[in-house]
């Protein structure tokens, strides 16, 4: 099936892994992606004894668990917004067992899986190459691991995972992925030069 | 003949450094700035002013400099820098300016970028208060940033010999800043100078990174990079200036700043002359002319504008042979290329170089843009800073403080307290250094100008402005040194006016006769010194511009030929120019392929918003013009909405795809702004509607299959769906599966012709279009762009937001009242239609213009008058052509208009202005093609 | 660069912000029930002050929430945030 399927940095896998060893950097395509509103506590918490993880309750954070559908994280986007974050290929199941996690409830389940791609970042320099473009501040002190923010990286939105001490996630609308992608090579050159 | 010393200097006498100037080839060593180096040979005549041509040379050892102005030739050319500023090194090519430099007509190779920076505390100026200030912060845990002008850390002791603790004062400064480098969580940024300061602890500072390398830069480090800077709490110990006192014939090269002289002694073993008047009001040039002295130049005489000279410096010049003159002014200079006569008390004194003190201005330019207020210090003679901000603090000579040991000081209390506001408890006190110096510049007399020639007496070296300016301006009325600054353009240099700004307010209130107390300051502004355009662009250039938004299937687009159109920051295909085509034939044949058998576009760039909830449909008829919530699951409607103002922002389909859900689709240029406008509704106006809206846009390609032969191309790669127009009708969909892939298939037109939205997830794009165009082949499926989107819609008259509209356009004047429902309660801008503007007879209305020639393109915006002659001005215009194309289905151009009262006019003939000629048009209804619609159903 | 504190994802730079106008004005309950006079107030008629003004802002590169601010128009101070349907709080000028 995915010999059908085209990710958005399909054409960037190569330039992406040159950017070693100053960062290494590479797609992480096709992941399962579904935007829930849900405020009811119960119902967040049915949704997630359903997939194994507790969904977060502190705003700019993620959450990380396993269940049915193997390792499953969970972005805060909103107050009652969630990104509901696993494998390829799960959304359709995901989606069903989150509709029944909701069932009467106010909210709603969007699959949104091909809306963003990810991008996973890892080196020591990584928190610097994204200070170029990046507002927030990102000093472990301020950004530890489990750190989820919408923000602004140079011209494009993106959401910001801190998955390590020296690791991040960035997920980017697929249309904007190109140029977050050579935003990224041009902003990495002078950590290749040095490393 | 040099002007080097034999011993002395920060500078690398084993190295020579070759550089060019005005032509002429002359060396250096490292550590100099291309300033001093031209002082070393001798070379004191820089350029010449902006306005009368007069010579120009060094007056400041620093970025206060007005008039060292250069361009740097090679290795690449750059205007207006200053020489003092300018770090030498091997094959530098300048040449002094006559005031304005030239831009470079070749790109700017070198890289430059931003970078931002958080702390807790930010030091501004590694002079001895800055440096005891940030050391203090740095011990008690913050994260520190120190940023500064120079290559190297020392403030004002890189201008002087003295010593700290009794030994050399660079020991003192070397061991702090080691320290500083070593201490985690602290930043220490070298050639970094804070340009502005801005709310919340924002500051920007340029780096200068490798500009000092010349040719030896490397092209992957980004020359220079705008630090952002985020902090809690600041600390200004930013120094102070000198100023020099006016007097007539002030401008010659020689003439300098006593301090800068000193400075370029003991930080380039340089000096000035051969033989120096030191012309002073205060006690600080005593110790230049005594250094000076000390190595070799011949101090004619120090003219004190004081009564009484100081007791113990005139003693301590005694002994050096220096006479003192106590009471007496400098009036006048001669000299040409250079000064070789100084006018002191009726006397004529010849020497080749004349130093001035005329007291210090401590540097409080970022503090005012901190927003802090400025108050007059009667006894410095200069601006203070006049209050104490919660977040800014201010030390060393940048208060007015000019004792080195009181500086150090209050550096030490400052970054305690910044630290301690920043939630740091004191880490243990930095030991304060003890100074020998002997000289401070307290005690000064208070002098702005000399009384002389005032055409000639200048204020602003680099402005040409003098004191005649200057009182021309206050004779004129002009009292607020705002306005006067814009009169006589003082302060608006390079420079901003930082050795010439006091001295204008001083003058101007002797002028007016006020106090200076009474005077409001001039507001200082960012950038406090000159910022390039390349610089604050930082990698916002290129590809990296603006973000380029492409859609899953662009790939396929670039690989045949297309060319695309910028809509918003998509990139979409404009159209594909088979060989020989221009976009006229190619238009022709996209739109004819299209009409008479199939077409195909890549429509992913439209907006999708996924509507969920009980009270979708509810939420919904609010928000569209028309009825949407008794569509029926299956079904499409075309919607239009409005603004509260009743004037159209946006049109597309909704799609009913389940009892509580919906898909709504917009214009590519409006997505965004209109899932904002339905959060904006349901967050803040209608919280109590069930219904939550998700962004699908780029979740989803969709690919409008147009034509009469699309349902035979759809029947062939979708061989579940029943493609009959009787199982399929109009305005319906169908979940289904298309070239192996699940896919969403809608019967919508925007062409008139039969036509299929193919809908499948991104992923799939590329394959599902690349089947698309094999199932075609044998049809001669044809690839179209917006040009044929363009003109396939506007044959049937259907609008584009945007382009027929323009924010005062109603559905009314779209001829759309059907979509307008007489129904609902209520929607937004449904209040507005029964407004009386709204319902004016003459407003413009859409229509179709028919060129009387049918050759006659109209040019896109040409207004549109009622007369074939033009009456005298002013012309009355009735409205102004929106689209204009040739049609291959209409076999003639056409265009559509809006046009006052257009409903009634049609069957008129009105007027074009095209260029000299006035162009007849036939009015028409907007729908020029298929009227009946015959052709919607193949 | 400001730093607005969005209520739910603390301090972000202004870039990251829609503005949205002058708060607390409520779409009429019955617009069809208002004279044109009272609808173009509703419509085109905003307070202008010199001084404290509450407004409305959206977070929209972040949270994508609308909250109300109250903002001191003289030096662009933002005196308080509060959540969309929350009573404005009392303010210092």
């Amino acid at each position: 099936m995915t010999a059908d399927l085209t990710s958005p940095l399909a054409g960037w896998t190569d330039r992406l892994a040159a950017l070693a060893p100053a960062l290494t950097v590479s797609e992480v395509p096709f992941r399962s992606q579904l935007t829930v509103r849900v405020s009811d506590p119960g119902a967040v918490a049915a949704m997630g004894s359903a997939l194994g993880v507790v969904f977060p309750s502190v705003p700019c954070t993620f959450t990380a668990g396993e269940g049915e559908f193997g390792a499953v994280e969970v972005l805060w986007l909103g107050p009652d917004e969630f990104l509901v974050v696993a494998a390829p290929g799960l959304q359709v199941p995901i989606e069903e067992v989150l509709r029944g996690a909701l069932g009467d409830f106010r909210g709603s389940v969007v699959d949104t899986s091909a809306q963003r791609t990810t991008l996973a970042l890892e080196g020591p320099h990584v928190r610097d190459v994204l200070a170029h473009g990046c507002s927030v501040d990102l000093h472990p002190a301020a950004a530890p691991v489990g750190v989820c923010v919408q923000t602004l990286l140079a011209r494009t939105g993106i959401v910001l995972l801190v998955t390590g001490e020296d690791r991040v996630m960035l997920l980017v609308r697929s249309s904007f992925a190109e140029y977050l992608a050579a935003w990224l090579s041009d902003a990495c050159a002078e950590y290749r030069a040095v490393a | 003949m040099t002007f080097r010393t034999s011993t002395g200097g920060a500078i690398d006498r084993n190295t020579l450094l070759h550089f060019t100037f005005n032509g002429q080839k002359l060396s250096g060593h490292p550590g100099d700035t291309l300033a001093s180096a031209l002082l070393a040979n001798g070379v004191h005549e820089i350029g010449s002013s902006v306005k009368l041509g007069r010579p120009r040379g060094v007056v400041a050892a620093g970025s206060e400099d007005p008039t060292s102005l250069v361009q740097i030739e090679a290795p690449f050319s750059e205007p207006m820098l200053l020489a003092t500023t300018v770090e030498l090194y091997d094959g530098l090519e300048a040449r002094g300016l006559a005031g304005q430099g030239r831009l470079a007509a070749l790109p700017d190779p070198a890289r430059y970028d931003a970078k931002h920076e958080h702390c807790d505390v930010l030091v501004v100026g590694a002079g001895p208060a800055g440096l005891v200030a940030a050391l203090t912060a740095a011990r008690s845990g913050a994260r520190v940033v120190l940023v500064d002008e120079q290559n190297q850390a020392g403030g004002a002791l890189l201008g002087v010999e003295e010593y700290l603790d009794d030994r050399p004062s660079a020991e003192w400064v070397a061991d702090i800043v080691a320290e500083l480098k070593s201490t985690p969580g602290v930043l220490v940024l070298e050639r970094t100078t804070a340009f502005g300061m801005y709310q919340d602890g924002f500051v920007l500072a340029l780096q200068k990174r490798t500009d000092h390398l010349g040719f030896a830069a490397p092209a992957t480090v980004a020359r220079q990079r705008v630090w952002r800077i985020r902090t809690k709490q600041t600390v200004l110990a930013t120094g102070a200036h000198e100023r020099p006192v006016v007097f007539a014939d002030n401008d010659r090269p020689g003439i300098m700043l006593a301090s800068s002289a000193r400075t370029f002694l003991h930080r380039y073993g340089v000096l000035p002359g051969s033989r120096a008047v030191v012309f002073t009001t205060n006690d600080s040039a005593y110790c230049a002319a005594i250094d000076l002295a000390e190595s070799g130049v011949d101090i004619a005489l120090i003219a004190d504008a004081r009564p009484e000279a100081p007791a113990r410096l005139a003693t301590e010049c005694a002994a050096r042979g220096i006479e003192v003159r106590a009471g007496q002014l400098v009036t006048g200079t001669e000299g040409t290329s250079r000064v070789t006569v100084v006018h002191v008390g009726g006397e004529k004194i010849e020497c080749d170089t004349l130093l001035v003190s005329g007291g210090w201005n401590p540097v409080v330019s970022l503090f005012s843009q901190a927003r802090g207020k400025l108050r007059y210090d009667a006894e410095l003679g200069a601006f203070v800073p006049g209050e104490e901000l919660s977040t800014v603090r201010v030390a060393g000579s940048a208060t007015g403080e000019l004792d080195l040991n009181a500086c150090t000081r209050q550096g030490r209390d400052a970054g305690a307290a910044a630290a301690g506001a920043a939630g740091f408890a004191s880490g243990g006190q930095v030991p304060l250094p003890v100074s020998d110096s002997r000289c401070t510049a307290r005690s000064g007399l208070v002098l702005w100008r000399v009384p002389g020639d005032e055409d000639a007496s200048f204020v602003d070296l680099q402005r040409d402005a003098t004191v005649s300016d200057v009182l021309r301006a206050t004779g004129a009325g002009l009292r607020s040194l705002e306005h006067i600054k814009r009169y006589t353009t003082i302060g608006t240099a390079h420079d901003q006016g930082k050795t010439s700004g006091m001295i204008a307010a001083g003058i101007v209130a002797e002028a007016l006769g006020v106090e200076l107390e009474d005077q409001r300051p001039t507001t200082f502004r960012p950038p406090y010194t000159s910022v390039s355009f390349a610089a604050l662009a930082g990698r916002d250039r290129g590809e990296l511009h603006d973000p380029v938004r492409v859609t899953a299937i662009h790939p396929w687009h670039v690989a045949h030929g297309a060319l695309f159109e910028n809509v918003g920051q998509w990139k979409r295909p404009w159209y594909y120019p088979q060989p020989g085509e221009d976009l006229h034939t190619a238009v022709l044949r996209e739109c004819r392929a299209t009409r008479e058998s199939v077409g195909m576009m890549d429509g992913s760039t439209l907006g999708k918003i996924d509507v969920q909830g009980r009270d979708a449909g509810k939420f919904l008829d609010m928000l569209y013009t028309n009825m949407m919530s008794n569509l029926k699951v299956g079904k499409i409607r075309y919607g239009v909405m409005c603004g509260v103002d009743g004037m159209v922002i946006d049109d597309g389909t909704v799609i009913r795809v389940g009892e509580q859900r919906y898909l709504v689709t917009t214009t590519t240029g409006n997505a965004a702004k209109i899932l904002d406008w339905m959060e904006e509704w349901l967050q803040t106006e209608w919280p109590h509607l069930d219904v939550h809206c998700a962004s699908v846009t780029e979740h989803w390609v969709t690919i409008p299959l147009v034509g009469p032969k699309s349902r035979a191309v759809l029947g062939e790669v979708a061989p579940d769906l029943d493609v009959s127009n009787e199982a399929f009708e109009f305005m319906t969909w169908h979940d289904t599966v298309v070239a192996g892939v699940p896919a969403r298939v809608c019967r919508i037109s925007f062409s008139g012709e039969l036509a299929y939205e193919i809908n499948v997830t991104a992923w799939h794009g590329l394959a599902v279009w690349e089947a698309l165009m094999a199932a075609g082949e044998k049809y001669g499926i044809t690839p179209y762009g917006t040009e044929t989107m363009h003109v396939l819609r506007a044959e049937k008259g259907y609008p584009i937001i945007g382009q027929e509209t323009d924010a005062t356009v109603t559905p009314q004047d779209l001829g759309m009242s059907w979509a307008v429902s007489k129904k609902k309660p209520d929607f937004i801008g449904k209040r507005s239609f029964a407004r009386a503007e709204n319902n004016r007879t003459d407003r413009k209305q859409l229509v179709g213009l028919l060129p009387v020639d049918p050759e006659v393109l109209l040019p896109e915006g040409s207004q549109i008058v009622e007369t074939d002659r033009l009456p005298e001005p002013p012309v009355r215009m009735l409205g102004h052509v929106t689209s204009s194309y040739p049609s291959a289905a209409l076999g003639r151009t056409f265009a559509l208009a809006l046009v006052r009262s257009g409903h009634e006019r049609i069957g008129e003939t009105l007027y074009v202005p095209v260029e000299d000629t006035l162009v007849p048009v036939t009015v028409t209804e907007s729908v020029l093609y298929d009227k009946e619609g015959a052709r919607r159903d193949g | 660069m400001q730093l607005i504190p969005c209520p739910w994802c603390g301090p972000r730079e202004e870039a990251e912000f829609h503005y949205g106008g002058q708060a607390h004005v409520a779409y009429p309950e019955d617009p069809s029930a208002l004279t044109d006079e009272e609808w173009a107030q509703y419509v085109f008629f905003r307070d202008n002050p010199s001084g404290p003004f509450a407004e409305r802002w959206s977070h929209s590169a972040g949270c994508r929430r609308w909250f109300n601010a109250v903002r001191d128009t003289r030096s662009h101070d933002l005196l308080a945030v509060y959540r969309a349907g929350e009573p404005m709080p009392e303010v210092a000028s």
